[in-house]
């Protein structure tokens, strides 16, 4: 990652996000998270079910009102938009894919009418011609022809239904791609396949992403950097290669080392590492440092000199 | 019993399904063994028959199943000649199956004392009181805390890895010979699944249990399996040892599998894929199926369909690759590098038999 001439896209500043505020079930979904993501750059965001990687991309995308804290996408609060102009060119340059192929695209439109929705909303299309040429287009990007843009979502297979949702993406040209779990639901000779696609769109269009997954393995694949998360709180941020080479914060490790990894060899020897979370909840303050260059770890002020040497012990610091 | 350490063993399996569009060819001519204790791994892509297999295995096939062809022997008797009554009998007691996912495949509406007892009360006959205290005994081992207080609680009430370790309590609680596992971790996260594989270990070197393990998680399978069968298009394409086939594969679609997954050191812009989708089966392909997907194609694998070949007494692959007049070919750049890691692997093997081997030949002239 070249931090020099890296530009802010996105930044989330102390970011809360809590469900039924107040009552005794409040649930503290995303809990004071804060980070940045540079414009070209994917961002992969880790984490188990439950740990609020899915509720932040959601907050980012404005599907929620945070309960604190703000999103700024171009400099701009996604909370607060100036004018109605600011709003829908906000929305047309930050578009989502979702993870089940099946449930997220409407089984009673056409192709070429999911595709085309942003499209007209958007008003992008001069006329019929210009609007059937952009999604015939688009469907040849994704690697699907033109022929199956008058067909229903019922008769693709799962991966060609993920190539229909990046498709209705990428139609109203966004700058920034939220891709919640686009693989899980897929076949492995499948996953390869929809993540080169998605590679080889970001090289072309220059696009930004934010990658949420619990495939730990590609996620390292496909991200520049990584924040791990857990409890709704970031717990580690790092470079893709260095947080798996060298993790610090004890729930990567762990999180890490249970990894199946493809190699009989590899997991006959295979230990695992267990995490004690007790440690989070005993009321010190903790928040993310800086403890090696752009390597940050959640620690209270005590903790510091702890993960300073374990850096320093993995060659992060000179 | 072609040999005696086999507790199943299916030959020659074809299982057809009616729909309106015409039959399709879920299972086509597939044989296997299951050894006594062993886990065995089917792998292959959805679609690919793995759990029409076990389905057909537990007789727990859709109505619009037919099985025109094979048999399934199990402890001299062929499964598939069962009455329904019959396999009532078998299913539970000696064959259990663990379903993917565990928030459905439990009754929400009973406690789960009461669920991991059922089992023993119906094949068993055994009275509610033991049934329960022996659930409740099931329950500690399969590591669910403070089972005491928990054994009235219902499903709803436990965390997805719980869910799990009850569906395995139920599935073991009458020690059965045969579990067969349906993605038994694909709904869990990494550290749950790692818990759930643990377990599954531990109890099979317990009940001495032979596991069929059914998974599209290449990393999942070399940490549990023994051996391997890789399926593609309603065929078993390569069987073998799980070093074997990790580390030495034959078939190309095995080649295909094992270069599309990332390992944590793959790099590089493009992941190696399989291009396109795998055939309809409404009308499989003549010839070798993945041939249409496959680099490698010869222009035979249209015509005829492959034998397997012998790679060795243990690991055979359908592919005419190894026919001694195909032509050599390289393997992708991801096999080749774990074929190097075999090679290495054998010779230090080898080395290590060889230095642990010449001081014992010493002793005995000594005396």
């Amino acid at each position: 990652m070249d931090y020099e001439n890296a530009e802010k896209i996105l930044e989330v500043k102390h970011l809360k996000q809590y469900f039924n505020v107040g009552k005794a079930d409040e649930v503290r979904a995303v809990d004071d998270i804060s980070f940045d993501i540079y414009k070209g750059e994917t961002f992969g965001l880790v984490g188990e079910s439950g740990s609020g990687k899915t509720t932040t991309g959601r907050a980012i995308i404005h599907l929620y009102e945070p309960t604190s804290g703000e999103i700024l996408f171009e400099g701009k609060n996604v909370d607060n938009f100036k004018s109605a102009d600011d709003r829908r060119q906000f929305r047309q340059d930050m578009q989502m894919i979702f993870q089940d192929p099946y449930a997220s695209l409407n089984p009673r439109m056409k192709v070429k009418d999911i595709v085309a929705e942003g499209i007209d909303i958007n008003h992008l299309a001069k006329d019929d011609a210009d609007r059937t040429n952009r999604v015939e287009n688009l469907l040849e990007t994704v690697g699907l022809n033109k022929d199956h843009s008058s067909r229903y979502p019922h008769e693709f297979s799962g991966g060609q239904r993920q190539r229909i949702g990046i498709a209705r993406a990428l139609a109203v040209n966004p700058k920034f791609v939220i891709a919640d779990e686009p693989i899980s639901a897929l076949d492995v000779s499948i996953q390869a396949q929809v993540v080169n696609l998605m590679k080889k769109l970001q090289r072309e269009q220059g696009l930004t992403y934010l990658f949420i997954a619990h495939d730990l393995s590609m996620v390292k694949y496909i991200s520049d950097r990584i924040g791990v998360m857990h409890y709704g709180r970031m717990l580690e941020i790092a470079d893709a290669d260095e947080i798996y080479a060298h993790p610090l914060h004890d729930y990567t490790k762990s999180l890490l080392s249970a990894v199946p990894v493809p190699d009989p060899e590899f997991e006959r020897a295979r230990q695992e590492i267990a995490y004690d979370a007790s440690h989070e909840n005993d009321g010190k303050e903790r928040h993310l440092v800086e403890i090696a260059p752009h390597h940050f770890v959640r620690a209270a002020e005590d903790e510091i000199p702890m993960y300073q040497k374990r850096a320093h012990e993995a060659s992060l610091l000179h | 019993m072609d040999n005696e350490k086999d507790i199943l063993e299916v030959r020659n399996l074809q299982v057809d399904f009616k729909t309106y569009a015409g039959d399709v060819k879920a299972i086509r001519n597939v044989s296997f063994d299951l050894r006594k204790g062993e886990t065995l791994a089917i792998v292959g892509e959805s679609g690919s028959g793995k759990s029409v297999t076990t389905r057909t295995i537990m007789g727990l096939n859709a109505t619009n199943a037919r099985i025109t062809n094979g048999s399934i022997m199990y402890k001299g008797e062929d499964l598939l000649k069962k009455s329904e009554k019959e396999m009532e009998g078998i299913r539970g007691q000696d064959i259990a199956e663990i379903f993917q996912d565990p928030m459905t495949s439990l009754d929400p509406t009973m406690k789960i004392g009461r669920q991991i007892a059922e089992p023993l009360m119906v094949h068993k006959g055994m009275k509610k009181e033991k049934a329960l205290a022996q659930a409740l005994e099931m329950m500690k081992l399969v590591g669910i805390t403070d089972a005491e207080n928990r054994i009235n609680d219902y499903p709803h009430q436990f965390s997805g890895g719980m869910r799990q370790r009850i569906v395995i309590a139920i599935a073991l609680v009458n020690y059965p010979e045969i579990l067969i596992a349906d993605e038994p971790t694909t709904a869990l996260d990494v550290t749950i699944q790692a818990q759930i594989l643990n377990l599954m270990k531990e109890l099979q070197d317990k009940i001495s249990t032979s596991i069929i393990f059914i998974t599209h998680d290449l990393g999942v399978v070399a940490g549990m399996a023994d051996r391997v069968a890789v399926m593609y298009a309603g065929k078993i394409v390569e069987y073998g040892t799980v070093d074997e086939i990790f580390y030495n594969p034959k078939h190309p679609y095995t080649w295909g599998l094992l270069s599309s997954m990332p390992t944590l050191d793959t790099k590089g812009d493009e992941l190696p894929s399989i291009p396109g989708t795998p055939p309809d089966l409404l009308d499989p392909p003549v010839g070798d199926a993945f041939a249409a997907r496959n680099q490698y194609a010869l222009k035979i694998d249209t015509e005829k369909e492959p034998p397997f070949f012998k790679v060795s007494d243990t690991h055979y692959a359908a592919t005419w690759l190894l026919h001694p007049d195909a032509p050599k070919v390289t393997p992708p750049e991801q096999i080749v590098a774990r074929q190097k890691k075999y090679a290495e692997m054998q010779a230090a093997l080898r080395k290590h038999q060889a230095d642990h081997t010449t001081p014992v030949e010493e002793e005995e002239e000594q005396q």
